[in-house]
């Protein structure tokens, strides 16, 4: 047995109130908001998608530290995408925030019936079921004329508080609405897994039997996650389409959920901060493995994935975790 | 008589094997029972059916005077029914500390005592106490504290089985069922953990049932021994007169295997 490395920390770190990561939370945030107003349009743009795929794998996180990984993210990403873009093209809905809202909104909608089916299943299951699910959405946007079949449509320019940004300034606006979302979202999750449900989660994958024994109900635990990681989705899936101002069923295929697994597992889930690490390497890898190789760019994604997963097996973010105990 | 537990005429059968045969027995409320017999005695299966593990094919559990027999693990557990495991039952990844306060957590949750927007420390139901304090409470009256901080799954079996025990007592049962508390101890340290394990159980009240393979212990700790053998009750009484009964001698104590 190996000695104990740590020195005891003091009794009240038991049950740690006062979060000190908070603060690194929102450091970070400020940090990384202040960089990137200096960018160039090209980064800024690229960090927006990247955060707002972020908050996608954030939703993740909880459902990953139960055991369980959905492989239909997209699903909800997608849905929250069309909802915002069918608000501003048929309710000529054009607010930033209120597109945002109705994204998630009609996520979680969706989440609290689908999670009363998802959360009875485990393992392969509970990641193929959700699958074929986002995989049916697909299948009814490439048949539905209506929404533009596989060509999707276009989303009208947003206005933020009836206020409609200039087109130089539009990013900016976009980013400082992004980075605020991602960080209040961050903060949210991290208070989650702290309350008394959200402690149950690790318990979960460990040993679900003994925690019933306990009195719980597991399956409640891994609803409550399921709807929160739609509602991250949602609204991801809405800023991505203001953003980019476009939308196509591609957002529902099984690739996309396979992107947010891969960011997942990129960085790990040992921190809240972890999944906008993962999106951001991930699509810096992606654009960087697209210049140099155009039609051999998937190769340098997958063997960056599998370099993390033999040298790094939870994640990018053990670094600084090995880091922090040196 | 106070029962508190009353089983009814229980049957279990795994195809040919019988696991429980007319198991009828009362357990009195803040009462010490001790559990004997062989492996595949039935002892195992009675905790089973009656914690809502495995359901009898016959017969009726009765706890506080309400039928439980259908009752799931969880919901048997809420009405105030907790059992230790054989084999201890841990979340593997997760430090001393954090297994005791995911019991917390259960048990807060279940109260519905502290919302998502509460930042003060809710009170722990039963106890009357903070969360830090009652975990700290129950590392030290278990001697875990120099273990606060390691993984479970690095932990020696006598500490997995400690914690095991301090896990169940998080949710104040009013049963507890221990099923062999002493297995993979040393024969020395049984007693002082026995000691240990019980002194703690009744510092917070409640009935006690416990599997226990050493005569001497249930000697020591049960006011009542209840011996199976093939699935049936075939002694029950005070630890004196059961453990010399000439059908325990014969089947319990003297190691004669059961069938199957």
């Amino acid at each position: 047995m190996s000695a104990q490395k740590e020195p005891s920390r003091p009794d009240e770190s038991s049950l740690p109130r006062a979060d000190s990561s908070v603060t690194t939370v929102l450091t970070i945030a400020g940090a990384v908001l202040l960089l990137s107003l200096a960018a160039p349009q090209w980064a800024k743009f690229l960090l927006t998608i990247a955060l707002a795929k972020g908050l996608v794998v954030l939703g993740l996180l909880p459902q990953m530290r139960t055991g369980l990984v959905s492989f239909g993210q997209a699903l909800y990403y997608c849905l929250g995408a069309y909802a915002a873009g069918l608000a501003a093209k048929w309710f000529a809905v054009s607010d930033l925030i209120l597109m945002i809202f109705i994204g998630g909104s009609l996520a979680a909608v969706l989440a609290l019936v689908v999670g009363v089916l998802l959360s009875r299943y485990r393992s392969i299951f509970y990641g193929l079921l959700s699958l074929a699910l986002s995989m049916i959405l697909y299948g009814l946007l490439v048949k539905t004329e209506a929404l533009g079949s596989t060509d999707g449509f276009n989303v009208a320019p947003f206005t933020l508080f009836g206020y409609r940004p200039e087109q130089d300034s539009v990013r900016n606006v976009m980013l400082v609405v992004v980075t605020t979302i991602a960080t209040v979202s961050a903060l949210v999750i991290h208070r989650h897994l702290r309350t008394p449900l959200g402690r149950m989660t690790t318990a979960i994958r460990d040993n679900e039997i003994r925690l019933e024994y306990m009195g719980a109900s597991a399956r409640r635990v891994i609803y409550v996650n399921y709807v929160i990681g739609a509602v991250l989705a949602g609204i991801g899936g809405a800023i991505v389409a203001a953003a980019v101002g476009h939308i196509d069923p591609e957002m529902a295929y099984w690739t996309m959920s396979g992107e947010f697994v891969f960011m997942a597992i990129l960085a790990g889930t040992a921190s809240v901060l972890a999944p906008f690490l993962g999106a951001a390497i991930f699509s810096a890898i992606h654009s960087f493995a697209f210049d140099v190789s155009p039609n051999t760019w998937q190769m340098i994604l997958g063997a960056s994935l599998l370099l993390v997963i033999v040298f790094l097996p939870d994640g990018l973010w053990s670094l600084f975790r090995r880091a922090e105990r040196s | 008589m106070d029962l508190i537990v009353s089983a009814e005429g229980l049957n279990k059968r795994f195809g040919a094997v019988t696991a429980a045969q007319d198991v009828t027995v009362g357990i009195e409320r803040d009462s010490v029972v001790g559990l004997i017999g062989t492996n595949g005695a039935g002892k195992t299966t009675f905790i089973n059916m009656v914690t809502g593990y495995l359901k009898p094919d016959t017969g009726r559990i009765l706890f506080d005077g309400e039928d439980i027999t259908q009752l799931s693990p969880r919901e048997v557990t809420r009405r105030g029914i907790s059992r230790s495991f054989q084999i201890a039952q841990l979340y593997n990844s997760l430090t001393v500390i954090e297994n005791i306060t995911v019991a917390i957590s259960v048990v807060l949750d279940n109260a519905d005592q502290s919302g998502f927007f509460s930042f003060t420390d809710p009170i722990v139901p039963g106890f009357e106490q903070r969360p830090h304090e009652v975990a700290n409470m129950l590392l030290e009256r278990f001697q875990l504290q120099a273990y606060r901080d390691r993984r479970a799954q690095i932990l020696p079996g006598g500490v997995r089985k400690l914690l095991d025990i301090a896990l169940t007592l998080v949710a104040k049962p009013k049963v507890l069922f221990l099923d062999e508390p002493t297995s993979g101890v040393s024969a020395q340290e049984k007693f002082g953990m026995m000691n240990m394990v019980m002194g703690n159980i009744r510092s917070q009240g409640g009935t006690v049932l416990f599997v226990e393979h050493d005569m001497e212990v249930i000697n020591r700790f049960s006011d009542r021994v209840l011996a199976f053998y093939d699935g049936r009750i075939i002694a029950d009484g005070p630890p004196q007169t059961t453990l010399s009964d000439p059908d325990v001698l014969k089947y319990v104590v003297g190691g004669h295997r059961a069938k199957g």
